[in-house]
């Protein structure tokens, strides 16, 4: 969870990624940082998140997104 | 002859006034709701005695948007569209510039434009589309009006911080429309699904030809854009067949192997620019779209919008770039050397602009007008202003254009035109700044800013928000205690890209 916090902060220092769940629906992230964000998890964990995996319920907060990368590396295993 | 943009409505509406123009998810306007609009906001204006000047539309993306558009201009005057996404400080240089009398509000705008330090008369747009229609005022307007007048303003990076307005008349516009739809083959069938916000003159190209020939422009609502699913099915729905969006629009969809999923299959022609389309990401689109037709355009907004075109027909091996191509009928392309002479047999050269897609130039600004709007020096007979783009290109062997790099510090990231200097002059506002500077990391397409100062990154990016737009936020930023120099003084882009890629 740690790397994903620090990728996140990253994209936007001055957002709070333990507490915001708002990052779609609420216009943090857009579509730059849904590009960057999607190939730095691809570089860190070494998941490829599909296209059918991009979904606004996805995204929407650092939680989601890690559960997203766990099921992923959980499905490898 | 047409000498107006407006007068593009009437074969429309005389043939289609039922049909839908300018969709999106909430707003559906017809033809004529379009007539009907225009007419309101333009007496609307008339009767608040406007008369050739800028009037700020401050407005939401939505259909009625672009009818006020419209409205400015069946009013004699020129639209300057701005957008609750650009900061204060950036609307406020905007405002100095114009200096307009009359700013059209929405209800999502109008507590934003009421906080302006400018202070101009605001007027809601759903005060101004309940206006009588003065049929007869708005008659002579048009029986005076003449083609070289302005019809729109839209502001353009700086490289001293400060946004340039590019002007541009109907004759520009009413020439760049008659070329781009020749060329791509836009008639009453089209559908059009607009990706560029309308604060810019990319959406030129759906607009205009929507008037022209009757066709539809469906907008494309932004968040789509995060989820390429989502966008192919909306474009399914919608049967749109025709798309000019930026490179990075197109490649978020091939890159994450969408096609795999779902085939936008009603797609026939796909135009895109500003940027480089890397050959990979192509191939995944030829081969999704075997009956699309694909164009690269290319052209600054100084020369309305758009002034070349390639269509993509031969194969292009990986490191390959696909060529800017050729000028549109009634422009030519001069590659002009550093000496003033032509470049010839292949060599660079600075791509010069000459003809009627030539804008009128940045309003109220002589001063940058003058440095890249110059006489030909290839003609000393006549007055003749042709503009230097400060790109640098050459002609290949098949006689074709091909870009090269920039003359400057200026840059393209998700097909938006930035300067670095403008970047930098911004954060050297932020009182705890002592230096930065800033480069282009291309391959990652990412804008790192390097700075010395007694500030966190945080505070800093929280700082940059209320000063420049979205698009032109550093990707990354990195503190340093000193900053590296060149022998002569200046900072060193050189090294700073190396610690970047270290």
């Amino acid at each position: 969870m740690n790397e994903l916090l620090e990728i996140l902060s990253d994209l936007h220092p001055e957002v709070d990624f333990t507490t915001e769940k708002g990052l779609v629906t609420g216009g943090i992230l857009d579509s730059f940082d849904i590009v960057s964000l999607i190939s730095e998890i691809n570089e860190e964990f070494d998941v490829t998140i599909s296209a059918a995996e991009l979904t606004p319920e996805n995204f929407d907060s650092a939680e989601t997104i890690y559960a997203l990368i766990k099921t992923k590396l959980d499905d490898e295993d | 002859m047409q000498n107006n943009v407006l007068d593009y409505l009437e074969g429309s509406l005389a043939r289609v006034p039922d049909k839908i123009a300018y969709a999106d998810d909430e707003v559906q306007l017809s033809f004529l709701d379009v007539k009907r609009i225009m007419d309101s906001v333009g007496t609307g204006l008339l009767n608040r005695g406007c008369k050739r000047e800028p009037v700020i539309v401050f407005m939401k993306k939505s259909p009625n948007t672009i009818a006020t558009f419209f409205g400015v201009i069946n009013a004699g005057c020129y639209y300057v569209p701005i957008d609750s996404e650009m900061p204060a400080t950036r609307i406020n240089l905007i405002l100095d510039n114009c200096k307009p009398r009359v700013i059209i509000c929405d209800e999502s705008t109008v507590e934003i434009a009421e906080g302006f330090d400018y202070k101009a008369e605001i007027v809601l747009f759903s005060d101004i589309v309940n206006t009588n229609p003065d049929m007869d005022a708005l008659a002579l307007v048009r029986k005076k009006a003449i083609d070289t007048d302005p019809i729109y303003i839209v502001f353009t990076s700086g490289s001293t911080g400060v946004p340039k307005g590019v002007c541009a008349c109907h004759r520009s516009v009413i020439d760049y429309i008659e070329q781009l739809s020749e060329t791509l083959g836009f008639n009453e069938d089209t559908i059009f699904g607009n990706q560029t916000p309308l604060y810019f003159d990319a959406c030129l190209k759906e607009l205009y030809p929507t008037l022209k020939f009757g066709a539809t422009t469906y907008l494309i609502p932004h968040s789509y854009f995060m989820f390429p699913i989502k966008l192919v099915e909306y474009i399914n729905e919608h049967k749109i067949n025709t798309v000019c969006w930026v490179v990075s629009a197109l490649t978020m969809i091939s890159a994450f192997a969408t096609f795999d999923t779902v085939i936008p299959h009603t797609l026939r022609t796909i135009a895109f620019g500003s940027e480089v389309f890397p050959i990979k990401q192509f191939r995944l689109w030829r081969a999704a779209c075997p009956e699309a037709k694909f164009f690269n355009l290319y052209g600054p907004t100084e020369g309305t919008g758009m002034c070349c075109y390639y269509p993509v027909e031969r194969e292009f091996a990986d490191d390959e770039v696909i060529p800017v191509g050729f000028p549109f009928k009634n422009t030519e392309i001069l590659l002009l050397k550093e000496d003033n002479t032509l470049a010839t047999d292949g060599e660079q050269g600075e791509i010069c602009i000459r003809g009627t897609s030539v804008t009128l130039g940045y309003y109220n600004n002589p001063e940058k007008t003058n440095e890249a709007y110059v006489q030909n020096p290839l003609n000393t007979a006549y007055p003749e202003i042709i503009y230097r783009t400060g790109d640098i290109g050459h002609i290949n062997e098949y006689g074709e254009l091909i870009f090269h790099s920039r003359k400057d510090f200026q840059i393209k990231h998700m097909g938006h035109r930035i300067e670095l200097g403008e970047i930098e002059a911004n954060v050297n506002l932020v009182p705890e700044i002592k230096l930065s500077g800033c480069i282009y990391a291309k391959e990652q397409g990412k804008i790192v800013l390097y700075y010395v100062g007694d500030i966190t990154e945080g505070d800093l990016i929280k700082a940059l928000k209320t000063k420049l737009p979205r698009y032109m936020l550093p990707n990354k930023v990195n503190r340093l205690e000193e900053m590296p120099f060149t022998a002569n003084g200046k900072i060193d882009r050189v090294t700073l890209s190396k610690m970047y890629n270290k």
